[in-house]
């Protein structure tokens, strides 16, 4: 499953290496001048990361401001270490859990800023990874499982006991992996899953 | 039985002495939450917030609805300061839909959210003031509340729950004459919350209970993640309308309030100080906006999207910075909306403040986190 090519989520054709590029346009360019330049600064965020794991890492792509990247999830601990220490980012933002059924898969979407390092102030790093679905999930039981990167950002924490209860992957390594939102008895499916359906719709 | 369960999920052993005790859901002092406490004697040893009790499902409602029906039911989870909470969501809505919006609904958007700042504040204030036992500081920024409030009701209609940013622009133009009400309102509000100062900020009964309580460190803010007014009252130069400015914070002068003790005090005051920032801001921009244009880009019942994108939009909110993931897979409904609000990053600071805290001195610590129940669950 090593960093699939994903659906929803490519809004330029996603590849390998980002070192030729016929790259997302960022938003109001006019269509005339085609080789579309990207952002620079963005551009050296991805190249550090390309350099440093090479075929480990996919950039899905580089945005202004936003650079996203798709890692499986053998590698995700080992890139986010990198993420911290050698490109300075700092916190987590959000932890978004996103349910795939038709892959197979559940993604786990970190959201990447920084405080201390000042010129990062407007950038996110988007890391994403992905993790085997079962259509008959028991939460903490079966292969639905990531590697959790509470000892690398500590403010994942509550994000992902969300991303547990919501959709049923479990964190190993994550100190707390009890419930946050649902109430201690909930015994139906993780309610984000697409397979989890409200009532008259 | 305990042995099967994955780590984590264990019960814990618990020592003798330490006596747990639930505080909330239905304490007055907890908001719509449960805090377990760990004392021993007066100190608090362990914290485990239990948020979740008024867990509303936003996030799976949008995933039912299309972009722009999904807006009056994704502003609930802050009713005070609901153009705010709408405002990444719209954002992101623009960039899927490819629509563009006039610099005059732009300027009115600013106007909108400066003004449920600094309404969502005020209540804020109102109920610190309250659980602090200062129950003139109740009374107060609930009374003044309303000038604004009326200010929103000129503007789109309601009181609370505007509605009122939709994908390309703003649902209404502003009524006639409002600019100059909207400064003499705006002018009076700023001159009566100088006057908080003497009867709150500098009270010295409020000094004495919220200085050196819950000291949050530069270090551990910016570990824990926090966001907001939590992480400026630790010292951190952080605010996304002066970093990453969205609509026209660009063209306007803003200035990002800082304390560096990042204790209980200094965490009730940055919101104050940032309450008059709004003003300022509501001022320049009532200056600049142009005086006449659209504002509202016409759309159709059911929107477009440009294809499978993926877009994640952060604005400033009266609790920090709140940021909406959307990923879109070319259909009229999102296919996944979340939430990533300030409440829920800066919940995670509790239970490292309360640690080693008397038991007294928790509500000033919960409550200073400017922390919103229903939004963290939303």
């Amino acid at each position: 499953m090593s960093s699939d090519s994903e659906k929803p989520t490519a809004d330029a054709k996603p590849e390998a290496k980002p070192a030729a590029k016929p790259a997302p346009k960022p938003a109001a360019k006019k269509p005339e001048e085609k080789p579309v330049e990207l952002p620079a600064f963005e551009k050296g965020i991805s190249d550090k990361l390309v350099e440093k794991f090479a075929d480990k890492v996919e950039v899905a792509f580089v945005k202004e401001d936003r650079v996203r990247i798709n890692v499986s999830k053998e590698n995700v601990h080992e890139v986010a270490e990198f993420v911290r220490d050698g490109l300075n980012y700092d916190h987590v933002e959000s932890v978004t859990g996103v349910d795939f059924p038709a892959d197979k898969e559940i993604e786990v979407v970190y959201h990447i800023g920084s405080y201390s390092d000042s010129s990062l102030g407007r950038q996110i790093l988007v890391l994403a990874t992905r993790a085997p679905r079962e259509d008959n999930p028991i939460p903490g039981q079966d292969s639905t499982k990531l590697p959790s990167l509470r000892d690398v950002f500590y403010s994942v924490e509550f994000g992902e006991r969300e991303v547990f209860e919501m959709l049923g992957v479990y964190f190993e390594g994550h100190p707390d992996n009890r419930r946050l939102l649902l109430p201690e008895d909930w015994a139906d499916l993780p309610p984000l899953r697409k397979d989890f359906a409200i009532k008259g719709r | 039985m305990t042995a099967e369960l994955p780590p984590g999920l264990a019960l814990q052993k618990v020592d003798e002495r330490i006596m747990t005790l639930n505080v909330g859901p239905q304490h007055p002092g907890s908001g719509h939450m449960r805090i377990v406490v760990q004392i021993d004697g007066d100190y608090i040893v362990a914290c485990d917030p239990d948020p979740g009790y008024v867990h509303r499902g936003e996030e799976k409602m949008a995933e039912y609805r299309n972009y722009i029906t999904n807006i009056p039911h994704l502003e609930r989870p802050v009713i005070h300061d609901s153009c705010n909470v709408l405002y990444p969501y719209v954002l992101g809505a623009e960039e899927i839909l490819g629509i563009e919006v006039s610099e005059r609904a732009k300027y009115v958007r600013v106007i909108a959210s400066e003004l449920n700042r600094c309404i969502y504040t005020m209540y804020w204030l109102a109920i610190y003031g309250i659980f602090l036992g200062h129950s003139t500081m109740f009374m107060w920024p609930a009374g003044d509340r309303e000038l604004l409030i009326d200010l929103m009701e000129k503007m789109t209609g309601a009181r609370v729950t505007h509605a009122h940013f939709v994908p390309g622009g703003v649902r209404n133009d502003l009524p006639p004459n409002f600019e100059d009400v909207c400064l003499r309102q705006v002018n009076y509000f700023e001159k009566r919350i100088k006057e908080y100062a003497a009867v709150f900020y500098d009270n010295p009964i409020l000094i004495s209970r919220t200085r050196d309580t819950g000291v949050l460190s530069r270090q551990d803010a910016i570990r824990l993640g926090t966001t907001g007014s939590v992480l400026r009252a630790s010292g951190v130069d952080y605010d996304l309308r002066v970093k990453e400015p969205y609509d026209v914070y660009d063209e306007l002068d803003v200035h990002t309030n800082v304390m560096k003790e990042g204790d209980s005090y200094a965490r009730s005051r940055v919101p104050w100080l940032d309450m008059m920032e709004s003003c300022n801001i509501i001022r320049q921009a009532l200056q600049k906006m142009p005086k006449s244009g659209s504002v509202r880009t016409k759309l159709k019942p059911n929107p477009k999207t440009k294809g499978p994108e993926t877009v994640y939009k952060r604005v400033e909110s009266g609790r920090g910075s709140l940021g909406c993931y959307i990923v879109s897979d070319g259909k009229p409904e999102p296919y996944r909306v979340k939430m990533s609000v300030g409440s829920f990053r800066n919940l995670i600071a509790l239970p490292y403040l309360l640690k080693g805290e008397k038991l007294g001195n928790m509500p000033s610590v919960y409550w200073s986190l400017n922390y919103w129940p229903v939004e963290a669950d939303r």
